[in-house]
């Protein structure tokens, strides 16, 4: 395609790109530049059902003024990116300090709300993207070999937990763990152990949402190698069969690096989603034990009753960042590739 | 078919008739965000009997903390109206989102007691119509068989509950809403208000749980929490209701609001005729309770036509002035309005009032501190780390929380 016909074909979509999520990204990241101007409060007199106090509120006179004249809030530069709530560089390095072992260190450090949460997000990405690619690609050769007339409801029971909504899907399973569900008693039964609970020990907690992750997105690895696997060339693997090559070694020699460039796009796509993992948290209330990146952004928008817009954008900026850095080998591995074929 | 829809018309006119308290008839638009319980449900029923020719819509939903602020910050605002309580009104009040009512209530509001205004400077910022807070329920049958009494701190809720589990009867004796977040930091602030802390130095936003009552608090808590459903923290108000319900609970920690469920016919007869209600323990040797009260009241919109503000107080003073509201709905809720006379379901809140609870702290820095602890004393319970670490956390998180604000 020339050049000039794949910009006029391109334009609409990227002027949407631009409006729709350039724009509110240069958004999000002007915001997380600043915070709240210093809250002027005074004393008053408050009376309610239960008797009358002195206290504090916000004075909105005083408050207003200082809004109209610099309405984005007070400049705070990288203030927020570096608070104890973000990558807190002040705490850790007193820590570095105050510590007599390394594994102290880590233990402080990973006490520190941002680094929790990238601690499971990566051990989420870590196990779940690689278990979905394979889980994806055995599925997709078994059916692939499987006879015709019963391979259609295979396939659709297949992607049945990708259909699933992702929050019914976690709750489902949510109930079913708990210790009273029929998962989570006949645990309990089978353990011998009264007090064995799926969901109060973090470890616990941590492999049910991996174990959901995987479960979850599995059949969209499954549904686009199964798509590949139709087009790999029959004569090659008939070939390779007369030569006496085994299932094994036409796969590993012939199917693989024919699908390859989809693999990587599977991979792409699902270290994407599984960072920005989330749904699962809030439908195993797993809060208390499994914090994503995601989780805190949601935190500081809706479950303080005072939202914290400075918290959130920052914790966004560096979620893209992160899933910059992730995505970066593959990236520049595909690029090269790019380059070569050229 | 003429006579049904005959008698029909006649009921509805004749309830209009009936109904009392003052209804001036609005015009307008009207539309009210409101919590999701079975009072607020009945109390914005009996305001739309007063909708006249106004355009009356709600929106009842358990999330609706999360809609209020940007729904209310719009202009004009989605909402005319917001039912709030003393934690809800802080961040309306904050975002200054909520108008004064003084010259509506002078003009509309004669059935309305003093007492039922909220003032905050000398200027009316809601209206409350009942109260509520969190206190004891206990199994009659199960105490009784064991010979236990009915406790009256949290220290004897503990030796019960170890007594209870010795006897084998019920593996997790006791129950309250500790789901990780909101819920979990207000079992934390009514415990430490229990020990008699406060939540900041005073006159400042400084935070000041990291002292041995704060240390106490989560002892506490850890205590009761071992003696809970394992699932604990991730238990809220409902999933405790459930547990009650299924038999496998005697003691519980429960808003008075939920009562009306709890004892109504629905599931077990005899759970629910051994179901009764007392009220909040106090813990430590303290005279308070470790609980605190709370109101619901109606608050205006800032951001709304005056025309739509006048119809909608209008409407909702009609429920806050109605007497037959308070007698029809009396084991819903404990009503602050006139000609409301407690029942048996309303001693928890009797009870806490009586013994001196204080109102829950009602502060522009409050909901950083409650969000603070929600997630921060988490890893206590679990055994990660000790209660002075989690207390400096809180600390810390709130800190950090209330420079970005502006607080500090």
């Amino acid at each position: 395609m020339p050049n000039k016909t794949f910009f006029w074909f391109f334009l609409p979509t990227g002027l949407a790109m631009i409006l729709f999520i350039g724009l509110p990204i240069i958004s999000t990241g002007i915001q997380s530049f600043y915070a709240q101007h210093d809250q002027i409060v005074k004393e008053v007199k408050k009376c309610d059902p239960f008797g009358c106090t002195v206290s504090i509120v916000v004075d909105q006179e005083a408050t207003s003024i200082l809004r109209d004249e610099k309405p984005l809030g007070k400049f705070n530069g990288f203030g927020t990116y570096i608070d104890r709530n973000h990558l807190a560089i002040e705490q850790i390095s007193d820590f570095w300090k105050e510590t007599d072992s390394f594994g102290e260190f880590i233990n402080q450090v990973t006490n520190l709300p941002f680094y929790k949460a990238l601690l499971f997000t990566l051990t989420y990405c870590l196990f779940v993207t690689p278990n979905v690619l394979l889980l994806g690609f055995i599925i997709a050769l078994s059916l692939n070999a499987i006879s015709r007339k019963i391979r259609g409801p295979l396939i659709f029971g297949t992607i049945l937990p990708m259909i699933v909504t992702p929050l019914v899907g976690s709750l489902v399973l949510f109930w079913m763990i708990d210790a009273e569900g029929i998962i989570g008693a006949n645990l309990q039964l089978m353990m011998e152990d009264p007090y064995l609970s799926l969901k109060s020990s973090r470890t616990l907690t941590w492999i049910t949402i991996i174990i959901y992750g995987i479960w979850h997105h599995s059949p969209f690895a499954f549904v686009v190698f199964y798509a590949a696997l139709q087009t790999v060339p029959q004569e090659p693997v008939e070939a390779a069969i007369i030569d006496g090559a085994s299932r094994y070694q036409r796969i590993r020699h012939i199917v693989l690096p024919h699908i390859y460039p989809v693999v990587t796009f599977v991979a792409l796509i699902s270290l994407m989603d599984n960072f920005r993992v989330f749904e699962p948290i809030i439908g195993f209330s797993a809060e208390g034990s499994a914090q994503s990146l995601s989780w805190l952004i949601y935190d500081n928008l809706v479950n303080e009753e005072v939202i914290l817009f400075g918290s959130a954008a920052a914790t966004s900026m560096m979620t893209i960042v992160g899933i910059a850095i992730l995505l970066a080998p593959v990236l520049i591995r595909t690029w090269k590739e790019f380059r070569t074929a050229r | 078919m003429r006579k049904i829809l005959l008698t029909l018309l006649f009921v509805l006119f004749g309830t209009t008739a009936y109904a009392d308290g003052h209804c001036s008839k609005p015009s307008g638009s009207i539309n009210i965000l409101a919590n999701d319980f079975p009072a607020l449900r009945t109390f914005v029923e009996t305001a739309k009997g007063c909708k006249g020719s106004a355009d009356f819509k709600v929106t009842h939903s358990s999330e609706h903390n999360k809609i209020a602020v940007p729904a209310l910050t719009a202009n004009p605002s989605e909402f005319s109206a917001r039912i709030a309580a003393n934690s809800s009104i802080v961040p309306l009040m904050n975002q200054d989102l909520i108008r004064p009512m003084d010259d509506l209530v002078k003009k509309y509001g004669k059935g309305i007691q003093d007492s039922q205004l909220i003032t905050i400077d000398g200027k009316v910022m809601a209206v409350a119509f009942m109260a509520n807070t969190q206190h004891l329920y206990y199994r009659e049958d199960v105490l009784k068989e064991l010979g236990i009494p009915v406790p009256k701190t949290y220290e004897e809720v503990v030796a019960a509950s170890e007594k209870i589990r010795a006897s084998g009867k019920m593996q997790h004796p006791y129950a309250a809403a500790y789901k990780a977040g909101w819920n979990l930091a207000e079992e934390f602030v009514n415990m430490f208000i229990g020990h008699g802390g406060e939540f900041f130095k005073a006159g400042t936003a400084e935070p000041n749980i990291n002292n041995a009552k704060g240390v106490a608090t989560l002892n506490m808590l850890k205590k009761l929490a071992s003696l809970s459903n394992p699932d604990y923290l991730t238990h809220d108000s409902e999933a405790i209701k459930v547990e009650w319900e299924s038999g496998k609970v005697a003691l519980m920690t429960l808003w008075a609001s939920r009562s009306g469920t709890l004892l109504d016919d629905e599931g077990d007869a005899k759970i629910t005729a051994a179901t009764k209600l007392t009220g909040p323990a106090t813990v430590g040797g303290g005279s308070i309770p470790a609980a605190t009260l709370w109101w619901d009241g109606f608050t205006l919109a800032k951001n709304r036509s005056d025309s739509d503000a006048e119809a909608t107080f209008i409407a909702l003073a009609h429920a806050a002035s109605n007497k037959k509201m308070v007698a029809d709905a009396a084991d819903q809720a404990v009503w602050l309005v006139e000609g409301f006379v407690p029942g048996p379901k309303s001693i928890g809140v009797i009870e806490a009032v009586k013994m001196g609870a204080k109102p829950y702290p009602m502060l522009p820095q409050m909901g950083l501190m409650h969000g603070a602890l929600g997630s921060e004393i988490v890893e206590f319970l679990q055994g990660k780390e000790s209660a002075e670490q989690a207390l400096k956390d809180v600390e810390a998180a709130y800190i950090s929380k209330a420079k970005e604000q502006g607080f500090l």
